[in-house]
C-alpha cells in the first residue's frame, strides 16, 4: 500500500503498474462467477439460494474493487473510505430490517 | 522578515507541468487529491443506490412469490450477456489506465475505444430488451398490462417499478460515462497522458468500474430469484 | 512551541496590496469565480435571502396562531405555510449556513492552503443551490407545497394536490449542493494542509466541519434515492409507498428520516465548531479537553446515524425497534455533553470578553443544552407517545436549531466579519441585536413547551381557546426575534462603508486566518505558512507579545 503522508506530499503521483495477467486472472473470475451464479439459479436449493447467489457477486465485487480499481494498492485512506461506506449502506439496511424483521413478534 | 516589494503575491517559481492546478503544490498532491474525491463521490453512489436496493430487499421479503414470478419476466440471456459485456469493458478500462501509466498514447485511446464499444453494446441490448419489456406490458403505471396471475400483478407490478428505476439509473450512469469516455478518449489522442500525469484516466476507470459493480449485483437480483417458478 | 510566526508580518500584505475583494472587478468575476472567499459571500447573499423568505411564512403563521380560530388563513393556505418554512429554513438555509459561508471561506485559511481542493465543484455547488432555489421560489409563488417539508406518504404521493413533484426535485438538486461541499471539505482537510498542520493542531472548527462532511456525503444521497422514488410514485403511483397497492408508508419515512436525522447534525455540528473557535477567542485560552471536543465530533457524525426512528414512535414500527433506537437516542446525546462541559471548563477562569459573538455562543450553550435535553425527553418512548406532534417538539427543534445553530451562526459571521470585510461591526448595536434575539427566541419558544406538554398539536392553523394566552406571548416573542434579526441586516450592512477599519487581529485571537490580512489576498497567504504551534497556543503567543490587543 501506499504511504500515508501527513502533510507532505508526493511530488509526482505513486504510480503502481499492474501486472496483465493479474487483469486476466480478475477477468476469467468474473467471468465465470457470472456463469456459476446464473448456473446455481437454476438449482433449487431452497433457502440457500440467496445467501449463494449475494456470495458470488460480493466476491465479484470485492475483486474488481481490489483489482480494477487498485485499492490492494491504495492508501489506508482509500480503503476506509470504501469500507465505510458500504458499513454506512450495513447501517442503513440493519436498523431498517429491524423494524420489518420484528413487527410480526407480540408482546403480548 | 522578508521584504515585500510587490503588491499582488508572485507565484511560486517552479517548472509548470501544464495539467497542474494553482490551488495544488505539485502533481503528486493533486492527483492524490483527485483520486479521494473520486472515491468519495463513488462512496455517495454506493449510498444512492444502496437505498433504492434496501427497498427492493424489503418488499422482496414481503413478497417473495410475486417477486420471482416477476423475475421469470425477464429475459436471462440479455441480463447474462450484458454482464459478460460490462465485465469485459471493465477489463478494457483497466488496461486503459494500464496503458495511460505507462505512457502508450495509441494504446489508451484504444482500449479506452473499447470500452465505449462494450459499454455502446451493453446500452443497445438494453434498449432492446426494455422495448421488449414495454410491448409486453410490463411498465409500471397505466400502460402494464401484463396479468397472467392476476392475485400477484400489482406486486409483479411494484417489482418492475423497482426493475425500471434501477436499471435506468444504472444505464443513465452508462450514458454519463460513455460522455466521459469519449472526452478521455480525445484527451488521451492529444496526448495529455503519461506517468507522471494518468490521474484522469485512474477516475474515469473508478467511476467505470463502480458501474460494473452495481450491474453485478442487479443482475443476480432482478433475473436470478429462486422461487416456485426456477428454470 | 514559540508563536511569534503567527504575528510575523510576513503573512501581511502591506497596504494597497489587493485582496480578494479588490482583486478584479465585475459581475462575472464573482459569478464565474473559483475563489472559495468569493464563493462563500455569494452564498451569504443567497441564505440571508432565502432566511428572510422562511422568516416571512414563521411572521404569517405567528399571526394566525394569535387567536384561536384559523382566520388570517385558511387551513390549505396554513399547511402550506408551515410546509414551505420548514423546507426553506431547513434545506435552503440552516443546511448551507454554516458551511457554505463560514466554511467555506475560513476552512482554506485556518489549513494554510490557497483554496479548497476542487474550486470549480465549489463554484457549481454555489450554482446547484441557486437552481434549487429559484425552482422553489417559482413553486412557492404559483401554489406551494402543503405536505410538510416531511413529505409523508401517501398524502405526498397521492392526495395532496400542490407541486410535490417540483418541491423534491428542488430538493434533489440542493441535495447535491450539499453533497459536494461535504466532498470538497474532506477531501481539502485530508490532503490540502500546510506544512506542520497536524490532525491535532488543526482548529477545533475544521474538526467539526469535518465531521459535518462526513454527514453530508454518506446521509444525503440516501435522501436523493428516497426523493427519486417519490417523484417516481407520484407520478406513476404503482404503490412503493401507497399502502392501498400493498406498499409501506413506513419505508418513505425509515429512508427519509435515514437523511433527515443526520441532517440535524449536519446543522449543529457547523455550529459546535464555532462555539469552539469564539470560547477559545474570548476566554483567551485553550479549549479544555481539545482531544475529547474533537473526537466528539466524529462521535456525533456516527451515532447520528443509528438513531432515526426515533422520529417515528407512533408511526407503526414495531415496538422491539423502537426500543432499540429509544436506546441509541440517548447515546448521542453523550459526545454533545462533552462538549458543553469542555466548553464550560474553558469559561472557568478564563478572561472573558462580553463581546457580542462571546453574547451569542453563551447563548448558545445554554440554549443547546435546553434543546438537547428536551431531545431525549422525546427519545422516552413512553414520554413521546404524549407529546409527540406536538408543540413540545416544535419547541425543542427550534431550541438547538435557532437558540443553537442560528445563534452559532451570527456569532461565526460577527467573530469573522472583520476577517471577511476588514471592517469591526458596530459593537454596542451588535449586542443589543444579541439581546434582544436571545429574549424574543424564548418568549417565542418557551411557552411552547408548555403548550405542548398541555396537548396543543403541530400543523394546526385553529386551536383550543385556553391555549391562547401561551400562543400570545408566543408570537409577541417572535416580533422581538424579528426585530433583532433585521437589527444585523442593517448594521452589518452600514459597517461595509462606515464600519472601523479591522486590522489583521482585531480580537488578538490564535489560528492562520488571522494571520493574514483582513480581507484576506486571493491566494490566502503569501507563502505556504510553516505551522510549528498548537491549536489555542495563547499562553505562547501571550509571552510571545506582552499581553498587547489589537482592538
Amino acid at each position: 500500500m501506499a504511504e500515508e503522508h501527513d502533510y507532505a506530499p508526493a511530488h509526482a503521483p505513486h504510480i503502481h503498474v499492474t501486472p496483465m495477467w493479474v487483469y486476466l486472472a480478475v477477468f476469467t473470475a468474473l467471468a465465470v462467477g457470472t456463469l456459476l451464479t446464473w448456473w446455481v439459479s437454476t438449482i433449487d436449493l431452497g433457502w440457500m439460494n440467496t445467501p449463494i447467489a449475494l456470495l458470488i457477486a460480493t466476491t465479484k465485487a470485492v475483486l474488481v474493487i481490489l483489482f480494477f480499481m487498485h485499492v490492494i494498492h491504495s492508501t489506508r485512506l482509500t480503503w476506509v473510505v470504501v469500507i465505510a461506506s458500504f458499513l454506512w449502506l450495513g447501517v442503513l439496511f440493519v436498523l431498517t430490517f429491524a423494524d420489518y424483521l420484528t413487527r410480526i413478534w407480540q408482546i403480548y | 522578515m522578508s521584504d515585500i516589494a510587490i503588491t499582488d503575491a508572485a507565484p511560486e517559481p517552479h517548472a509548470h507541468h501544464p495539467f497542474l492546478q494553482h490551488h495544488f503544490e505539485d502533481l503528486g498532491q493533486q492527483h492524490e487529491a483527485s483520486t479521494l474525491g473520486m472515491w468519495m463521490f463513488l462512496s455517495t453512489e454506493i449510498l444512492f443506490f444502496g437505498g433504492v436496493l434496501c427497498a427492493y430487499w424489503i418488499y422482496r421479503i414481503i413478497y417473495p412469490e410475486a417477486w420471482a414470478l416477476a423475475a421469470e419476466q425477464q429475459n436471462k440471456l440479455y441480463g447474462g450477456l450484458n454482464t459478460i459485456v460490462l465485465i469485459i469493458s471493465s477489463l478494457t478500462m483497466a488496461l486503459a489506465v494500464r496503458n495511460a501509466q505507462l505512457g502508450k498514447r495509441k494504446a489508451t485511446v484504444g482500449m479506452l475505444f473499447a470500452t465505449l464499444i462494450f459499454g455502446g453494446t451493453f446500452l443497445s441490448i438494453k434498449s432492446i430488451e426494455y422495448w421488449q419489456h414495454f410491448h409486453e406490458g410490463l411498465f409500471p403505471g397505466i400502460h402494464f398490462t401484463w396479468n397472467e396471475v392476476p392475485a400477484l400483478a400489482p406486486k409483479v407490478q411494484l417489482f418492475m417499478t423497482f426493475y425500471w428505476s434501477m436499471t435506468g439509473l444504472h444505464a443513465l450512469h452508462m450514458v454519463i460515462g460513455a460522455g466521459l469516455l469519449i472526452w478521455m478518449m480525445m484527451r488521451a489522442w492529444r496526448g495529455d497522458f503519461g506517468p507522471e500525469y494518468y490521474g484522469p484516466v485512474e477516475i474515469m476507470g473508478l467511476y467505470w468500474h463502480f458501474v460494473d459493480i452495481v450491474w453485478i449485483f442487479l443482475f443476480p437480483f432482478l433475473y436470478l430469484i429462486p422461487g416456485p417458478h426456477n428454470g | 512551541m514559540s508563536s511569534a510566526t503567527l504575528h510575523d508580518v510576513r503573512f501581511v500584505e502591506p497596504e494597497g496590496t489587493r485582496n480578494y475583494v479588490t482583486h478584479d472587478y465585475g459581475a462575472l468575476s464573482w459569478l464565474l469565480t473559483k475563489d472559495h472567499k468569493r464563493i462563500a459571500i455569494l452564498y451569504l447573499f443567497s441564505i440571508t435571502a432565502l432566511f428572510i423568505l422562511g422568516g416571512f411564512f414563521a411572521v404569517a403563521m405567528r399571526i394566525e396562531l394569535l387567536t384561536p380560530e384559523g382566520d388570517l388563513l385558511t387551513s390549505d393556505t396554513y399547511n402550506k405555510f408551515f410546509t414551505l418554512h420548514g423546507i426553506v429554513m431547513i434545506f435552503f438555509f440552516l443546511i448551507p449556513s454554516i458551511p457554505a459561508v463560514l466554511g467555506n471561506f475560513l476552512l482554506p485559511l485556518m489549513i494554510g492552503a490557497k483554496d479548497l481542493a476542487f474550486p470549480k465543484i465549489n463554484l457549481l455547488s454555489w450554482y446547484l443551490y441557486m437552481i434549487a432555489a429559484v425552482m422553489g421560489l417559482y413553486i412557492i409563488i404559483t401554489g406551494g407545497v402543503d405536505t410538510g417539508w416531511t413529505f409523508y406518504t401517501p398524502f405526498s404521493t397521492q392526495y395532496s394536490n400542490t407541486h410535490v413533484f417540483g418541491v423534491t426535485f428542488a430538493a434533489f438538486i440542493v441535495g447535491f449542493s450539499s453533497i459536494l461541499t461535504g466532498l470538497n471539505f474532506l477531501v481539502t482537510i485530508h490532503r490540502m494542509r500546510a506544512p506542520g498542520m497536524t490532525w491535532f493542531r488543526l482548529p477545533l472548527f475544521v474538526w467539526a466541519m469535518y465531521a459535518t462532511s462526513i454527514v453530508q456525503l454518506l446521509a444525503t444521497p440516501v435522501l436523493a434515492i428516497t426523493l427519486v422514488m417519490l417523484m417516481f410514485e407520484r407520478v406513476v403511483h404503482v404503490g412503493i409507498f401507497d399502502p392501498a397497492l400493498g406498499g409501506d408508508p413506513l419505508l418513505f419515512q425509515h429512508m427519509f428520516w435515514f437523511y433527515s436525522h443526520p441532517a440535524v447534525y449536519i446543522m449543529i455540528l457547523p455550529a459546535m465548531g464555532v462555539a469552539s473557535e469564539v470560547v477559545a477567542a474570548f476566554t483567551r485560552k485553550k479549549i479544555f479537553g481539545y482531544s475529547f471536543v474533537a473526537y466528539s465530533s466524529l462521535a456525533i457524525a456516527f451515532l447520528g446515524f443509528l438513531v432515526w426512528a426515533h422520529h417515528m414512535f407512533v408511526s407503526g414500527i414495531s415496538v422491539y425497534s423502537a426500543m432499540i433506537f429509544s436506546f441509541l437516542s440517548y447515546f448521542v446525546a453523550v459526545p454533545s455533553a462533552i462538549k458543553v462541559f469542555n466548553w464550560t471548563a474553558t469559561l472557568y477562569r478564563g478572561s472573558v470578553a462580553l463581546l457580542t459573538p462571546m453574547l451569542y455562543i453563551l447563548g448558545f450553550i445554554g440554549l443547546f443544552t435546553i434543546g438537547g435535553v428536551t431531545g431525549l425527553f422525546l427519545a422516552a418512548i413512553g414520554l413521546d407517545v404524549h407529546v409527540t406532534d406536538t408543540y413540545f417538539v416544535v419547541a425543542h427543534f427550534h431550541y438547538v436549531m435557532v437558540g443553537g445553530a442560528v445563534m452559532a451562526y451570527m456569532a461565526g459571521l460577527h467573530y469573522w466579519w472583520p476577517k471577511i470585510t476588514g471592517r469591526m461591526y458596530p459593537e454596542w448595536w451588535a449586542r443589543l441585536a444579541a439581546l434582544l434575539i436571545f429574549a424574543g427566541f424564548n418568549l417565542t419558544f418557551f411557552p411552547q413547551f408548555v403548550l405542548g406538554y398541555l396537548g396543543m398539536p403541530r400543523r394546526y392553523h385553529a386551536y383550543a381557546p385556553e391555549f391562547q394566552v401561551l400562543n400570545v406571548m408566543s408570537t409577541a416573542g417572535a416580533s422581538v426575534l424579528a426585530a433583532g434579526y433585521v437589527l444585523p441586516l442593517i448594521y452589518l450592512l452600514w459597517s461595509l462603508w462606515y464600519g472601523r477599519p479591522a486590522g489583521p487581529n482585531p480580537w488578538g485571537a490564535v489560528g492562520l486566518e488571522w494571520a493574514t490580512s483582513s480581507p484576506p489576498p486571493m491566494e490566502n497567504f503569501h507563502e505556504t505558512p510553516v505551522v510549528t504551534w498548537d491549536a489555542y497556543d495563547y499562553p505562547a503567543m501571550m509571552k510571545a507579545m506582552g499581553e498587547t490587543q489589537n482592538v
